[in-house]
């Protein structure tokens, strides 16, 4: 039994499609992100999820029951906002009961699940103010203790840190992973932020377009990205991607990029598809924190560079530099010296990297 | 030596700057001062005319302080002289206004708000036209529609009375209320009407407990907006309802207009004044909300 199935989902609203042929399946106790750019789908996916907004294709199954036409408050879920939306006219035990007062729950019950929820969350001591005399992540707290009182199948969460400020979205961030810890509750939540989806969830789910590019857990989406999309959008800076072809020879495959006659031997690769890798143009993806300015491995890539640029940003740097009129950027712990201008020792750690073909921009 | 020269002429430019101050400062309260009494003006003789007798009037000056507490033309004006046909006094119109206006605010105020809610929270494929369609009954002339109004109370049977005209401006009150409703929802979060559809509230919950307990601001512009409009009418007024069931502005009109006799300037004065006070007690009661309610909605993210 899947906790929530969606199945071939596509959604118009008017002539844009927003989401195009969906599959997607969570299993019990998973924190599902769904992150990709503004646009591309992921929050009109998940109201879908909540019901709040209808479907034009496709169907949503939670618990293997089919979900696609009923009413928000019978779908056994509960979603947490990026502007919290909590009533303002309400005080805080109001906000967080108002769900079960209106499931006609026992006055006994209400008080009991408050009880357990408040002091769980340490709201118990704010029950009585309003909204407006909470600080952002108390209000964050009341928004998901309103969402807990109801125990959903299904935590949903739309951007729910973006609203605070960087050191309290770190907090926050922690909170809602111990949570999930002890909890143990499905969750769908939805960003932008990589770092949010890297460290919260179980899977990932980066999506463009309206279309799920890969749907994984966050070390594969981070050492094995499935196409360019992916390997661009995620790590900060991104990927670098050299353009070039693949040359077999006596069973050995080289990489040589466009406009420079160094051959780089590719060892220890997993190919999906061994054939026809002669002659192949392709991107040749290599993060800039697996560049090394000493050896580490016996395979590692020795390469002379000119370093162009230093990006001083404390605890590291980041330097460009030039390969085959290419921008290669490379990370360093900021104690190493780099001579500007001048040519640079440096390895590839080809155990790290990602071959993309370049016609379809899908690993290969 | 250079060090002193420049702190003297510091010290003439800070001379120069305060003077400078000191001056746009007295125009200021100069300019300020001749706005304000040229709108205190007419209020001024206005009160004065009400308290004196006709033998001053004619002997006084317009701006002539009264000679006593003569407070005789304001009883005439309210109650009549007590004489029976031709006597036209405001106290029995004034209680029609009062009958005419406050459900009128009430349904027009209560519409516009639903209105203003549907179109912002619960948005239909061509709602956008509905809107605009409402907006375009803020820019008719009340003119052009007379006639066809006219005919619609005297089909509906409700022609000369005070439930026609509370008809009359409710209708014509509802692009005004949708519009300041609608601007005013826009800004609320359609994320707060989300949660509340997930926690199980319909249609109507969502609007009675969520959302009209934080409109406090936009009613009462609009409270202020049509009582203003709907006390001060006169064309709907004059035209829809004539004898008993007219408002205090149709009777403030036939008592100042038809007078056969000679013109009593002090009556006319203090009837002016009766037929105003309501809406001032409403701007004095409301006033400050009026501002912060119309600039709410823009301010607030």
């Amino acid at each position: 039994m899947k906790t929530l199935k969606i199945e071939e989902l596509s959604k118009n609203f008017g002539s844009t499609e927003v989401l195009r042929k969906i599959n997607l399946e969570i299993d019990e106790g998973n924190f599902l992100v769904l992150l990709g750019p503004s646009g591309c789908g992921k929050s009109t996916l998940l109201n879908i999820i909540a019901g709040l907004e209808t479907i034009n294709e496709g169907n949503v199954f939670i618990d293997d029951y089919n979900v696609s036409k009923v009413e928000p408050k019978d779908r056994n879920i509960a979603m947490v906002f990026q502007s919290y939306a909590l009533y303002p006219s309400m005080n805080v035990r109001e906000n967080m009961i108002f769900g079960l007062k209106q499931a006609k729950t026992s006055k006994e019950k209400i008080e009991e699940q408050l009880e357990k929820v408040s002091k769980f969350l340490q709201v118990d001591q704010l029950l009585e103010r309003k909204p407006s005399q909470l600080s952002g992540g108390q209000r964050q707290r009341v928004a998901i203790g309103r969402a807990l009182v109801r125990e959903p199948r299904i935590f949903l969460f739309d951007e729910p840190l973006s609203n605070l400020d960087a050191k309290l979205r770190v907090e926050m961030r922690r909170e809602i992973k111990k949570l999930h810890q002890q909890l143990k509750t499905t969750v769908v939540y939805v960003t932008h932020d990589q770092t949010e989806a890297m460290s919260l969830g179980t899977r990932i789910a980066i999506m463009n377009h309206g279309v799920i590019q890969q749907n994984d857990t966050p070390e594969n989406i981070y050492n094995k990205p499935s196409n360019i999309f992916v390997a661009d959008f995620i790590g900060s800076p991104s990927m670098n991607l050299i353009k070039g072809t693949l040359k077999e020879s006596s069973g050995e495959i080289l990489f040589t990029a466009s406009g420079s006659n160094v051959e780089i031997p590719i060892k220890d690769y997993e190919f999906k598809d061994k054939s026809n890798l002669n002659n192949k143009e392709i991107y040749f993806g290599i993060r800039p924190e697996h560049i090394y300015f000493k050896k580490s491995n016996e395979i590692d890539f020795e390469i002379n560079l000119r370093a162009n640029l230093s990006e001083y940003i404390g605890h590291e740097q980041i330097i460009t530099f030039d390969y085959a009129n290419q921008e290669i950027l490379a990370k360093f712990p900021s104690t190493i010296k780099i001579e500007l201008a001048k040519e640079t020792k440096l390895f590839f750690d080809i155990t790290q990297i990602s071959l993309f073909d370049a016609k379809t921009d899908e690993r290969i | 030596m250079q060090d002193s020269l420049k702190s003297t002429s510091y010290h003439r430019l800070e001379q120069k700057s305060k003077y400078t101050n000191i001056f746009l400062r007295w125009f200021l309260y100069f300019i300020l001062i001749l706005f304000a009494s040229y709108f205190i003006f007419p209020l001024y003789v206005m009160i004065v005319t009400s308290l004196k007798t006709m033998e001053e009037i004619r002997q006084g000056t317009l701006l002539s302080w009264p000679s006593g507490l003569n407070l005789e033309s304001w009883a005439v004006a309210w109650g009549g002289r007590g004489y029976g046909a031709g006597d036209t006094f405001l106290r029995p119109y004034f209680w029609n206004s009062i009958k005419m206006v406050v459900p009128a605010v009430f349904f027009s105020t209560f519409i516009g708000a639903m209105t203003g809610y549907v179109l912002t929270k619960w948005r239909f494929k061509g709602d956008q036209w509905v809107f605009l369609f409402l907006l375009f009954g803020c820019f008719i002339p009340f003119q052009a529609i007379l006639l066809p109004m006219a005919r619609t109370l005297g089909v509906l049977g409700i022609s000369n009375s005070v439930v026609g005209l509370v008809l009359v401006h409710t209708v014509y009150g509802i692009p005004f209320t949708t519009l300041f409703f609608r601007n005013y929802y826009v800004s609320v979060p359609t994320e707060l009407v989300k949660a509340a559809r997930i926690d199980g509230a319909g249609f109507f919950k969502i609007f009675f407990k969520i959302l009209l307990p934080i409109s406090a601001p936009i009613i009462v512009v609009t409270i202020i907006w049509q009582f203003t409009q709907i006390w001060n009418d006169f064309l709907f007024g004059s035209t829809f309802s004539f004898g008993e069931a007219a408002p205090i502005q149709v009777a403030l009109n036939n008592m100042v207009l038809s007078s056969t006799s000679v013109k009593e300037y002090n009556v006319d004065m203090a009837s002016a004044i009766i037929a105003g006070i309501p809406t001032l007690i409403v701007y004095v009661l409301a006033g400050k909300y009026f501002i912060r309610g119309l600039t709410s909605g823009a301010v607030k993210g």
